[in-house]
């Protein structure tokens, strides 16, 4: 079963076509990469599938479910992680992982939530903090560990280590990776190909509102005849 | 160019803006337009007041009091019978029925003090109200005066307490058709002043402050994008507009029942120390008119704080926020300051129009009607701005359910078309 199926998805921000008629899936359990530059329609994409826009034209599939009719029971299976997100900086991390894990469940359940987050953010003591003391990174690990907390079947990640430094956006990464390994699907977005060429079972280059190429990394390599995947964009788009 | 020119230039451009700027312009058009209203009430006081004289001494000092009233005012009524006086004053509009009683003269003449009685007749108990009642009170002022010079010029007279003062004068004060023994204007209005000013100035404080939060805490759900994060979760779209809407307005409600507990304590004192009895007079809320307050405080407050949840939808982040909650603040001065001046009944008709479409405007006057017994401007405002509440929720939860909460612009790309549509 496929976790997304993406058909024809068209997004216009008023008469400006952001996305312009893509198509893919997801397969259940992989890590999918959209990778394009800054503008290319990444977060547009990523905010339809996690139900915060409406779509123009096309279709989306989650878990077999529509997405134009059926958004709350979507909203039940997915977390999504949107870039640059913050936290509520009058709540200490502990407090926010519970205000979400209230959300899902309730006593021992939610207990049960936060308590897997506070392992995933790793944190130490500082969860006990306010958000508003938390640096860049920390406050990125807080966030993706609200997002897996939960053991969402989908997790939609946007740009998700821009802006970290190396070990935090390494330290991400792994969590991630452990993450899927137990099942989750992770959808993700970055303008960083070599990240994405490390995470990703599969990626789709998008480029100016179009999917410009997909498949696996190794195959896009070898298609292209490239080193990495830097090199395949820019010989895609000029071509 | 120098760095500082640099900075001026930079920070000029970015703090003057049509949002700054337009509310400042409608400020000033509001002040104006306050200013003629006060024009208005002043070309009133030039004018001579509109009196009426009772007179049934008829004796050397009433022939003195009746020339120096009748040089200066325009006299409505001059006989000898109070309840005719009083009913042609009143169709006149005037504001005072003086009695001047038969013994006037000889007492003032065998070296004793004189007594008039004024009738005083009172429309409103708004500060500017009380304008035309000072100018006959100076008219009074002339008469005695005029008593005075002929007592030192003609008379034998020597007890200065009555030359310089050769009458005294008790009040009563006509208001609304409530006959008030011993109440002058001024003293009424000085026992009213505490709710005039306070009752407005606090709903405006709560308004305000209640607004601002909603807009602010949107605009800062949309910095920190926790208001996507919110939005993807398993929680309708209903519940966190109500949400939001319950928070704030129990915020709103603790910051009222903060005031009135003050407000409480205030007038009681004042009471005590004026030892006067409003209620003798019917000017006191009985419980039902405090729930009536209370409901119209309610949705008065609820009316505002889903207005703010529209706004809030365009800011973007919480500098955006800030901008945004002018409209709410000055759509909150404006009734302020008209009704601290003027009671609604005497206003002109393009000022109620406006006082009864602002929906804050209406538990300002909710209090000082209810004590006049106007519960048809009470209850027609709740019912108003419960409906006006309730278009607001239903315009916030709609947009909650759009792109327009994520892509709206404050630059204005949703809203015109929003507007657009409704066209
Ligand atoms: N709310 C919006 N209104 C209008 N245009 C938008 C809006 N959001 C994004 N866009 C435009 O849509 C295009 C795609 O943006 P986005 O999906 O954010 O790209 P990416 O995430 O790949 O950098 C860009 O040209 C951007 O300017
Ligand atoms: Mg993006």
């Amino acid at each position: 079963m496929n976790a997304i199926e993406v058909r024809e998805l068209v997004k216009d921000y008023g008469s400006f076509r952001a996305v312009k008629g893509i198509s893919f899936d997801v397969r259940e359990g992989e890590v999918f990469g959209l990778i394009g530059p800054n503008g290319a329609g990444k977060t547009t994409t990523l905010r339809i599938i996690a139900t915060l826009l409406r779509i123009s034209s096309g279709s989306v599939q989650v878990f077999g479910n529509d997405l134009r009719r059926e958004p709350h029971e979507v909203r039940k299976i997915l977390s999504y992680l949107p870039e640059d997100a913050g936290a509520y900086k009058n709540l200490t991390g502990r407090e926010y992982l519970q205000f979400i894990a209230d959300f899902f469940a309730s006593g021992r359940a939610a207990d049960e939530i936060v308590k897997k987050g506070i392992e995933i953010a790793s944190l130490s003591d500082r969860i006990d903090d306010k958000v508003d003391t938390y640096s860049k990174g920390m406050t990125r690990r807080l966030l993706v560990s609200r997002a897996l907390m939960t053991e969402p079947k989908l997790t939609i990640l946007d740009e998700l280590t821009s802006g970290l430094d190396v070990i935090n956006a390494q330290e991400i990464r792994k969590t991630v990776k452990s993450i899927s390994e137990k099942g989750t699907t992770v959808l993700l977005s970055s303008h960083n190909m070599l990240e994405v060429e490390l995470m990703c079972d599969r990626i789709a280059l998008i480029n100016d509102g179009r999917i410009v190429e997909l498949g696996t990394p190794a195959e896009l390599k070898g298609k292209h005849n490239a080193s990495n995947i830097e090199e395949v964009f820019t010989k895609v788009v000029t071509a | 160019m120098s760095s500082l020119t640099n900075i001026v230039k930079k920070e000029f451009r970015e703090m003057l803006t049509k949002s700054t700027i337009i509310p400042v312009i409608l400020m000033a058009v509001m002040f104006g337009y306050l200013g003629s209203m006060m024009g208005d009430v002043e070309e009133e006081v030039s004018a001579p007041p509109v009196i009426g004289l009772v007179d049934l001494d008829d004796g050397v000092i009433s022939d003195i009091a009746f020339k120096v009233l009748n040089a200066s005012s325009d006299m409505a009524y001059n006989g000898t019978d109070v309840d005719a006086g009083l009913e042609e004053v009143k169709k006149a509009g005037g504001v005072a029925l003086i009695v001047l009683p038969a013994n006037l003269s000889s007492d003032i003449l065998n070296g004793s003090r004189g007594y008039i009685d004024v009738y005083w007749m009172m429309e409103g108990a708004g500060m500017l109200d009380a304008i035309s009642s000072a100018s006959v009170d100076s008219l009074l002022g002339s008469m005695s005066y005029g008593i005075s010079a002929y007592l030192v010029n003609e008379s034998s007279e020597t007890d200065p307490a009555v030359v310089l003062f050769p009458v005294e004068r008790s009040d009563t004060t006509i208001f609304q058709d409530e006959v008030m023994e011993d109440v002058s204007p001024d003293f009424l209005i000085t026992m009213l002043s505490a709710q005039s000013f306070t009752v407005p100035f606090i709903i405006m404080m709560i308004i305000i402050m209640a607004g601002g939060m909603v807009i602010s805490s949107m605009g800062l759900e949309k910095e920190n994008k926790t208001l996507e994060t919110l939005l993807t979760l398993p929680v309708s779209r209903g519940s966190i507009v109500s949400g939001k809407l319950v928070a704030s307005a129990l915020v709103g409600l603790v910051m009222a029942g903060i005031y009135m507990v003050g407000f409480n304590y205030y007038m009681t004192s004042i009471e005590t120390s004026a030892e006067i009895d409003l209620a003798k007079y019917g000017l006191d809320l009985s419980p039902v008119d405090f729930i009536l307050v209370g409901v119209s405080v309610f949705v008065s407050l609820l009316a505002a704080l889903s207005m703010c949840m529209v706004l809030g939808t365009y800011a973007k982040n919480y500098k955006s926020a800030q901008t945004l909650t002018m409209p709410i603040t000055l759509l909150a001065i404006i009734p302020m300051f008209i009704t601290m001046f003027k009671d609604f009944g005497t206003l002109p008709l393009a000022l109620q129009a406006v006082l009864f479409v602002i929906p804050f405007s209406h538990p300002m006057m909710a209090m000082r009607e209810l004590m006049f017994g106007n519960y048809a401007l009470v209850l027609g405002g709740i019912a108003y701005v419960t409906a006006f509440a309730i278009v607001m929720i239903a315009i916030t939860v709609w947009i909650f359910k759009t792109d327009r909460l994520l892509t709206g612009s404050m630059k204005g790309k949703g809203l015109t078309r929003l507007l657009r549509k409704k066209r």
